[in-house]
């Protein structure tokens, strides 16, 4: 890798025109209530302490296992869910500590697009309307305006302007998944979680889905967190990379160099799990044993030891931190691959 | 050659609606030898599902029917069968997982029960026996601690445990056929892969057959020695492993590679895409049933359905780009021979 390289993706070193939403150290803990007085009697820590610098104009990759905390975590960045501790600044902004009026403001620049393309529409509204709502909730615009921007949002995303009035059910999976992404930008919104988009989609009509969110962001300047557990396609739209597992980040970086030489085993487990389209080559694969651990009573130090092909007793006592290893580089590991 | 042990001829299967009888599967014909692992892959509604539903006859369940064709097991044909005969077959020597292993289990049984009910079922073993065959199963599956876990519910389980456990059940009476659908598809990746590898040594050490039915083309590549492509309701390609991934030769199994964003080379770039969706069942187009999709869609395309063209002695497509090459014949003396 190159040491040559001045810049680096610290966080730190961007000045804060570059950093979109800057997020210090969110922790987000449900509790485990009880009995007849729910009393309280644990705590999930679906996440426990990220931090993350989103830059503008790029698409961040959030890879990780069900139950790793990603889709809570891109919840807290929107602010759909409250963080027990932490901030999260969108333009320079804490968003979990503005008021009623202010947050809902905000809201108009960021969005989301959500995975199961039947759940997320509802099914008693016409398609103009579901487009349009966000137009409705957050504009004074005429009823004639907001059908004209309908039409122009659904010729964006490629959809016939004339079905739309229509109920969703009439759509397919995959133009449903158009719908709620022309929802998403109606306001011309700066920053998009899209949390597993494309998972629920068949692979024909998932290249055509990635192509348009491709296309969009060019446009409009998009950012995105691109939440997924199909890692080739995270490889295929985002610029970098963040691993999460048991409710922390392991490892951030390039997507290139992530994928080239994962420096976290976990990383590099989960890159090898994923079967390729060649036959032929079944033999590279590290196993993992067992499953992930619960987050309500995750192991002590780091917490991939339990299932670590390489853990050592420092890995059992001692938690490692997320550490620059290299240029634009972190990760979270006391002995990391191909560190030298 | 290895004997046949599942051989299914142009099998139609349909289900009645209020629009009259929808072909669900058209004319479909494939082949597992004993100890090969076939995949059915394609898009969801291209009747993958249907066809493995057909073998189990659990399609008379699920409100359709068998409308034409055979279905070869051991020279018996299945689709003739009553359920009554069904039933000794059926877990006994063809066995089949679903994809969703949390809702496969009974959550008011203990695992250990629910393995034991298929050998108290099938074999006529009485509980204790069943119980301690039940827990050398989950000991086979790889399920650490099973005289505990055989205790314990579903739901104190995770996914890929419960897998495992289904599996256990499926292979309870030693199946000589596995059909297997989408098996790992609500696991995670790395679950996924435990499962892959458990299927694959368990096929080593059993010599079972099994018939995997995936969407997804890395698992086709890393399990299957046969693949078949399957397209609304007919299979369009099918081929050996490697000539359906070197030689794809449908534009429909060409398309579908290419829309893989893959792990090596350039990335970012514009996917490759195949226009349009899958027609709605009961509502094909006429001629080829891929040429609305279909980028190299000639006048005959539109008329005509294309039969079987033979690539090579082991690899055969049913489009008219190949039509100089033959046309598959029937192959009925084959099936006779074991008849």
């Amino acid at each position: 890798m190159g040491n040559e390289a001045v810049v680096t993706a610290d966080s730190k070193a961007l000045s804060s025109a570059e950093v979109l939403v800057d997020i210090k150290d969110v922790k987000k803990y449900f509790p485990i209530t009880k009995g007849l007085l729910n009393r309280t009697v644990g705590q999930v820590k679906a996440v426990d302490g990220v931090s993350l610098a989103i830059r503008k104009g790029e698409t961040f990759g959030l890879v990780g296992e069900s139950g790793c905390g990603k889709s809570t975590f891109g919840r807290l960045l929107l602010r759909l869910q409250s963080v027990t501790e932490g901030e999260v600044l969108f333009k320079g902004k804490d968003i979990h500590s503005l008021g009623h009026q202010e947050m809902r403001r905000l809201r108009e620049e960021m969005q989301i697009i959500f995975q199961d393309p039947f759940g997320s529409l509802n099914p008693r509204f016409l398609v103009k309307d579901i487009i349009g709502e966000p137009l409705r909730i957050h504009r004074s615009m005429s009823a004639r305006d907001i059908d004209a921007r309908v039409v122009e949002l659904m010729e964006l995303v490629g959809l016939d302007a004339s079905r739309r009035n229509r109920y969703p059910h009439e759509f397919s999976g995959g133009q449903r998944q158009r719908i709620g992404i022309a929802r998403a930008i109606a306001l011309n919104p700066q920053f998009i979680v899209a949390d597993e988009a494309v998972s629920a989609l068949d692979v024909s009509v998932q290249s055509q889905v990635i192509n348009l969110l491709m296309k969009l962001q060019k446009e409009l300047g998009l950012t995105f967190l691109f939440i997924a557990h199909g890692l080739n396609v995270v490889r295929h739209i985002s610029d970098r990379v963040g691993v999460m597992y048991l409710g922390k980040m392991v490892e951030v970086a390039e997507t290139e160099a992530l994928f080239a030489a994962p420096l976290h085993p976990y990383t590099a487990a989960l890159l090898s799990a994923i079967p390729k389209p060649t036959p032929r080559r079944k033999q590279d694969r590290i196993v993992l044993e067992g499953d992930v651990p619960s987050p309500a009573n995750p192991p002590s130090g780091c917490r991939f030891h339990t299932r670590c092909p390489l853990a050592q007793e420092k890995c059992r006592m001692q938690e490692p931190l997320l550490e620059e290893a290299a240029p634009g580089r972190m990760v979270a590991c006391h002995f990391p691959l191909a560190s030298v | 050659m290895a004997e046949k042990l599942l051989e299914i001829r142009k099998l139609t299967t349909g289900f009645a609606t209020e629009k009259g009888l929808v072909k669900a599967t058209d004319a479909i014909s494939i082949s597992v030898k004993k100890g090969q692992t076939v995949c059915l892959v394609g898009e969801s509604g291209s009747g993958k599902s249907v066809t493995s539903l057909a073998i189990m006859r659990l399609i008379d369940y699920a409100g359709g029917m068998i409308m034409e064709g055979s279905i070869h097991f051991h020279g018996q044909d299945l689709a003739a069968k009553n359920q009554e005969d069904m039933r000794l077959i059926r877990g006994n020597q063809i066995a089949m997982i679903f994809q969703d292993p949390m809702s496969s289990l009974n959550p008011v049984f203990t695992v250990g029960e629910q393995i034991a009910e298929s050998l108290r079922l099938h074999q006529n073993k009485g509980n204790d026996e069943a119980m301690k065959a039940a827990v050398d199963l989950l000991k086979l599956v790889g399920i650490p601690a099973p005289e505990i876990r055989a205790k314990q519910y579903p739901h104190e389980l995770s996914g890929g445990m419960c897998q495992r456990v289904v599996i256990a059940i499926a292979l309870a009476c030693n199946p000589e056929l596995l059909i297997a659908d989408e098996p790992t598809t609500a696991l995670d990746v790395t679950v996924q892969a435990q499962i892959l590898d458990l299927l694959r040594k368990l096929q080593a050490e059993l010599g079972m057959s099994i018939l995997l039915i995936t969407h997804d083309m890395g698992v086709a590549a890393e399990m299957a020695d046969r693949i078949a492509v399957m397209y609304a309701g007919a299979i369009v390609e099918e081929g050996t492993v490697e000539e359906i991934f070197d030689h794809p030769s449908h534009p429909y199994t060409v398309g579908l590679l290419q829309s893989i964003p893959g792990f090596e080379g350039e990335r970012g770039g514009e996917l490759y895409t195949i226009r349009g969706t899958i027609p709605p069942i009961g509502q094909l187009p006429s001629g080829c049933r891929f040429h609305p999709r279909c980028p190299h869609a000639m006048d005959v395309c539109r008329s005509q359905e294309p039969p079987n063209f033979m690539i090579t002695s082991d690899h055969r497509t049913s489009c008219w780009l190949f039509q100089d090459k033959p046309v598959q014949t029937d192959y009925s003396d084959e099936v006779r021979t074991h008849g």
